[in-house]
């Protein structure tokens, strides 16, 4: 199930806003897709990110990937326990963040969650 | 043939010597070292009997799989045989130390300057250099000249270079290396660069665009006239990465196609070994816009026809490798170039394009074509619905193909196709050859819907089955604990 308490991006990131902070994170089936995470790069706190740009790397056995960021603005906090432990992105993608952002701007391009599964219904 | 392999140091017994060595007759040598310098312990080195040393080895390099064992058909890569011939002649230069004098090394000279010359009329560039060590070198030597071009221009705001996403992962690493921001572009749904999403890229920040032609899909990049004006006209330079070269020899040049700067894979296009570890050998050509920031030295000859390394070159991004690069590898491929000449290398290209299509046409029905196209040197082939329902993936079948005596496709690459296999026969392999490697994946198929636990369990015939992968990853152990 895709949560509907946040929103999503055509690569399959999520993004939850709460005032003028971001928690974005990937999909389930964004984990699904990359098979086992093996490595999570985190960002540091005190980047810049920028909207469409990669913030973060995700290895897994097949492939490593870029995750994108919704936002511009700087990064106020990491999930520091996917560092020890990747596989928390593929038990459970949506209660896992990757990073919070302090943001100034976000994009228009995101999708609800009903968008969203219709969105990988389609692409699949 | 599945056997208990043990390590080197799991055989080692206290007192056993493979040699003996002689007494040493530097009594005082010891005393020479500084105390801080000397080990404290003794090494820790596996002790074994000579036959004993012979047999691990001997039995490691049978485990071995190499093009000289069997089919090799890894995407990408370009394992095509070397004919052993090559690696006679390098012999020749074995006694040639680089520290020797220009004026004693004229030969080894004089077969640079050809080699450079050879390479410039292949891709249509204007000068080359064989310095870089291998193809991820050549790309962060060849965007060096980029940001020394444009930073010689006065102009330091061009920090962005584009990549596709269907580019080689080397592309946005080297770039990152060479000091550039990487933007990424989405390929179009052909599997070409999208040259909407190229037209909102580039501006007065793009220093240049890293293209590889035909792509990583094995397809040729059709719109290049137009993605070459794109980029010039924005003010940046195009960059050829040369790893699927093999596909255009004697056909189209990447000079000819608007690319100011490029890389060759030697130990790819140019039949030296490769894989394990190298060495390669990534030659840098330019056209004339860039010859100012080569690396030095650069061969040069003069008046009396000698030829002499110069080092005066102001402009120059430096010296990038020890020596002039891998010289080895350069004697070999320049061996390759010169045996088969101008039509031979066109013949290669035609005939490994021929065996490419050859499998993706004989594989059509069998398995799905993401992008059903004439391809080039490689095709990209995945899984039907059916197998993936069986839950066979691409590493399943990478597997199945082991037990039947094939080095497994290059697979979950490109990464813009899901569950991809990446074929790329060669131009050396025999009709017959491709038809058995056919059979063997249309058996593989067939073996899906009949009997899918066994796909699921192979390799049966290797030391190590499958290993677990996602441990290994997570948590690696590196060094041997005793």
């Amino acid at each position: 199930m895709v949560p509907n308490d946040r929103k999503y991006t055509r690569d399959h990131e999520w993004v939850m806003v709460e005032g003028n902070v971001a928690k974005m994170g990937i999909t389930a089936h964004a984990a699904e897709a990359l098979g086992d995470i093996v490595y999570v790069e985190l960002p540091a706190v005190g980047d810049e990110v920028a909207m469409g740009e990669s913030y973060c790397v995700v290895e897994s056995v097949k492939a490593s990937s870029s995750v994108f960021s919704a936002v511009n603005g700087t990064v106020v906090e990491i999930n520091e326990e996917l560092d020890g432990a990747p596989e928390k992105l593929n038990e459970d993608a949506f209660e896992n963040f990757i990073a919070a952002v302090e943001f100034t701007e976000i994009t228009e391009d995101l999708m609800d969650a009903d968008e969203y599964e219709k969105f990988c219904e389609e692409e699949a | 043939m599945r056997s208990e392999y043990k390590l080197i140091f799991e055989r080692s017994h206290e007192g056993r010597r493979a040699y003996d060595l002689p007494e040493c007759d530097a009594p005082d040598a010891m005393d020479q070292i500084p105390e801080e310098l000397k080990a404290n312990s003794e090494l820790a080195l596996p002790e074994i009997a000579e036959v004993d040393l012979v047999r691990h080895y001997t039995n490691l390099s049978r485990r071995n799989f190499g093009v000289d064992n069997g089919f090799y058909p890894l995407g990408s890569c370009t394992m095509k045989y070397n004919p052993k011939i090559n690696e006679e002649l390098a012999v020749a230069f074995d006694d040639m130390h680089p520290l020797l004098d220009a004026s004693m090394s004229q030969g080894c000279l004089a077969l640079m300057k050809d080699m450079e010359d050879m390479l410039c009329e292949i891709c249509g560039m204007d000068a080359f250099t064989l310095q870089p060590a291998a193809g991820a070198h050549g790309e962060l030597t060849g965007l060096m000249h980029i940001r020394a071009y444009h930073e010689h221009r006065g102009d330091f705001e061009r920090k962005v270079m584009i990549v596709p996403d269907a580019a080689h992962g080397t592309n946005p690493a080297s770039a990152a290396m060479a000091g550039f921001k990487v933007k990424e572009i989405k390929s179009a749904p052909d599997g070409g660069v999208d040259l909407d999403a190229l037209r909102a890229a580039v501006g007065p920040d793009t220093a240049g665009l890293m293209l590889t032609n035909p792509s990583t899909l094995g397809l040729f990049e059709r719109n290049i006239k137009e993605i070459a004006k794109i980029v010039h006209e924005a003010g940046g330079l195009l960059y050829y990465d040369g790893a699927n070269l093999n596909a255009i020899m004697g056909i189209v040049r990447p000079g000819d196609m608007g690319f100011d700067v490029m890389h060759i894979n030697l130990h790819k296009t140019f039949s030296t070994p490769h894989g394990g570890g190298g060495p390669g050998s990534g030659p840098v050509g330019v056209k004339k816009h860039l010859i100012p920031f080569m690396p030095v030295p650069r061969i040069e000859e003069d008046e009396n026809e000698m030829y002499y390394l110069d080092y005066n070159k102001p402009e120059s991004i430096g010296k990038i490798k020890s020596f002039y690069g891998n010289f080895g590898v350069i004697v070999k491929a320049f061996c390759y170039i010169r045996s088969l000449g101008g039509e031979g290398l066109k013949e290669a290209s035609e005939n490994a394009v021929l065996n490419a299509n050859y499998v993706m046409n004989k594989l059509r029905g069998v398995y799905d074509i993401p992008h059903d196209r004439i391809c080039m040197h490689e095709c990209v082939v995945t899984p039907t619905e059916e197998m993936m329902k069986n839950e066979v993936h691409t590493s399943d079948i990478a597997k199945a193909l082991i037990d039947r005596g094939y080095h497994p496709p290059t697979i979950y690459f490109p990464l813009i196709v899901h569950e991809a296999m990446m074929i790329e026969p060669t131009e050396s392999e025999a009709r017959e050859t491709l038809d058995e490697f056919v059979e063997a994946m249309k058996g593989i198929a067939e073996q899906v819907k009949t009997d899918p636990a066994a796909i699921h369990a192979a390799p049966v015939t290797t030391p190590v089955g499958r290993p677990d992968e996602v441990t290994a990853a997570r948590k690696p152990i590196v060094k041997y604990e005793g």
